[in-house]
């Protein structure tokens, strides 16, 4: 298993292990649910080093992106973000990903963009196999994955806690934005307000050198442990992003699902041509015959990955992608794909727990109002 | 971890309290820590049979879910109702106010098959 710069921390601190992605992942510490109350109401820590990174430069840089995501990378300029998807020829989710644009590209300044893609972990290899393929133009692509240390620092307080440790007004940042500079004192340092928790917050992506990772890792607890900051794994980060209706990859999105499937026209930009465009620009047209919706189980019962879901006759309409008990609301919760006639809010469905049906409504996402 | 001698464990990580006919069963300490907060615990209704090493219920917690094995055949009599409404008492007190189900057992020469804490403990070691 691979390791993380701060996995004998985790195991030091008395985590529960196990394997994430090929890593070897802090799953909980003192407990899901106090875990998920810790970022909902102060602030939490979560390692995610595991996810990948990868660095796109030269004039071709933007031209690449734009032709392999479904969102319009040209709208972004230097220190900001987009969320975005990587398809496949049949319009399927190859990734969804985060477009950090370092510099912006201005070709008529003679100046290339440079920009950063943040990967899932399970992927970095597929995507960047897939990319590659696509870079016909000789973009410049680098895997910085193995040498850079990503840490989400995640909830309301999250940012006053990080302040001190900057010059760099953190305090202000605004939503998928980013700053870059000295923090802890480690030079290079990206911090932005960004996050998979709807807790508010930043993440903060260092290179992983130097002995980095400890100075950072130690700057924010000794910041933090006097007020309140938590360390958290992998389990409270799978309840706090399902609360917010957030898509995990390989669960909710894959390679057999479009963005639009998946409720991600919003990331969908029919402004360009991109891999598949034209193929979900007619699913758009025609309407999908799925669709991903969030529910709320009113039996008592907790949905998970793959359990049927039917209609009040017994047949077949959908699958579960994601659920579990929701520890801020205290029911059962849960995501999963339905034939596009049950996908309006307040429909009825019945999902399958051990040869029992039990009834569930559709209901509107996010389950819990995001603070940021 | 703590596992009472005076009770008898199946290698599925139930435990099974006797008295005179009557078995009272839970989880064991070993497995409330492994499964981590239980959020619902979907257990058999009353007047049901069922035999030695038979699915009777499911214990749900936030990440997972776990089947819960009969470690005796019996019929179930009685279904602790507190866990509805506070299902961690099986992880704050698996072998008290956290017990799931009491059974009429079938046949005490099944009691055999099961194993001392001694032995559960190499079970829970490996």
């Amino acid at each position: 298993m691979k390791e993380t710069p701060f996995t004998a921390k985790h195991i030091a601190a008395g985590a529960k292990m196990a394997e994430f992605a090929g890593y070897n992942m802090p799953i909980s510490y003192t407990g899901i649910n106090d875990e998920h109350a810790a970022v909902r109401n102060n602030a939490g820590v979560f390692d995610v080093s595991h996810m990948g990174e990868f660095i796109f430069k030269g004039e071709n840089a933007l031209e690449l992106i734009q032709r392999v995501t479904t969102n319009d990378a040209s709208k972004l300029t230097a220190g900001k973000i987009q969320y975005s998807c990587l398809t496949n020829e049949n319009g399927g989710i190859v990734d969804d990903l985060l477009v950090y644009c370092i510099e912006e590209n201005n070709l008529h300044a003679g100046k290339a963009g440079v920009y950063m893609l943040v990967v899932n972990a399970a992927n970095i290899e597929k995507d960047w196999d897939w990319i590659e393929f696509q870079n016909t133009n000789g973009a410049e692509m680098h895997n910085i994955s193995d040498r850079t240390g990503l840490l989400a620092i995640q909830g309301p307080n999250a940012s006053k806690i990080l302040q001190p440790l900057t010059d760099m007004d953190i305090l202000n940042l605004r939503y998928y934005t980013f700053v870059k500079g000295k923090f802890a004192g480690v030079d290079n340092v990206i911090v932005s307000a960004t996050g998979y928790t709807g807790a508010g917050g930043l993440e903060i992506y260092f290179e992983d050198k130097d002995g980095n990772a400890d100075k950072i890792w130690d700057a924010i607890f000794k910041e933090g442990t006097p007020k309140g900051l938590k360390l958290i794994g992998l389990g409270a980060r799978d309840t706090l992003r399902l609360e917010m209706g957030y898509c995990l990859y390989g669960n909710d999105i894959d390679d057999f699902s479009t963005p639009l499937e998946a409720g991600l026209g919003w990331i969908t930009k029919f402004t360009k041509n991109f891999t598949a465009s034209e193929y979900l620009q007619k699913q758009k047209a025609a309407g999908p015959d799925k669709k991903l919706v969030g529910f709320e189980m009113i039996d008592r019962g907790i949905p998970r990955h793959d359990y049927r879901i039917k209609d009040a006759e017994g047949n077949l309409i959908g699958r579960v992608t994601s659920g579990t008990q929701s520890p801020t609301l205290g029911r059962a919760i849960g995501m999963g794909y339905v034939s596009t006639a049950f996908s309006p809010i307040d429909s009825e469905i019945f999902i399958e727990v051990r040869d029992k049906l039990l009834k569930a409504k559709v209901s509107k996402l996010p389950f819990v109002q995001q603070k940021q | 971890m703590e596992f009472p001698n005076d009770l008898y464990y199946s290698k599925e990580h139930t435990w099974l309290r006797v008295q005179d006919n009557t078995g009272t069963i839970g989880i064991t300490e070993f497995a409330q820590k492994e499964l981590g907060e239980i959020v619902y615990a979907d257990l058999s209704n009353i007047g049901y049979n069922f035999q030695q090493d038979e699915v009777f219920g499911s214990v749900e917690a936030v990440k997972t879910v776990s089947d819960l094995f009969m470690p005796a055949s019996g019929k179930v009599i009685e279904t602790n109702q507190q866990l509805l409404k506070t299902p961690t008492f099986i992880n704050d007190d698996p072998y008290g106010n956290g017990w799931l189900v009491k059974i009429e057992i079938q046949d005490n020469s099944e009691l055999k098959n099961l194993l001392t804490a001694a032995q559960y403990v190499q079970v829970t070691n490996n």
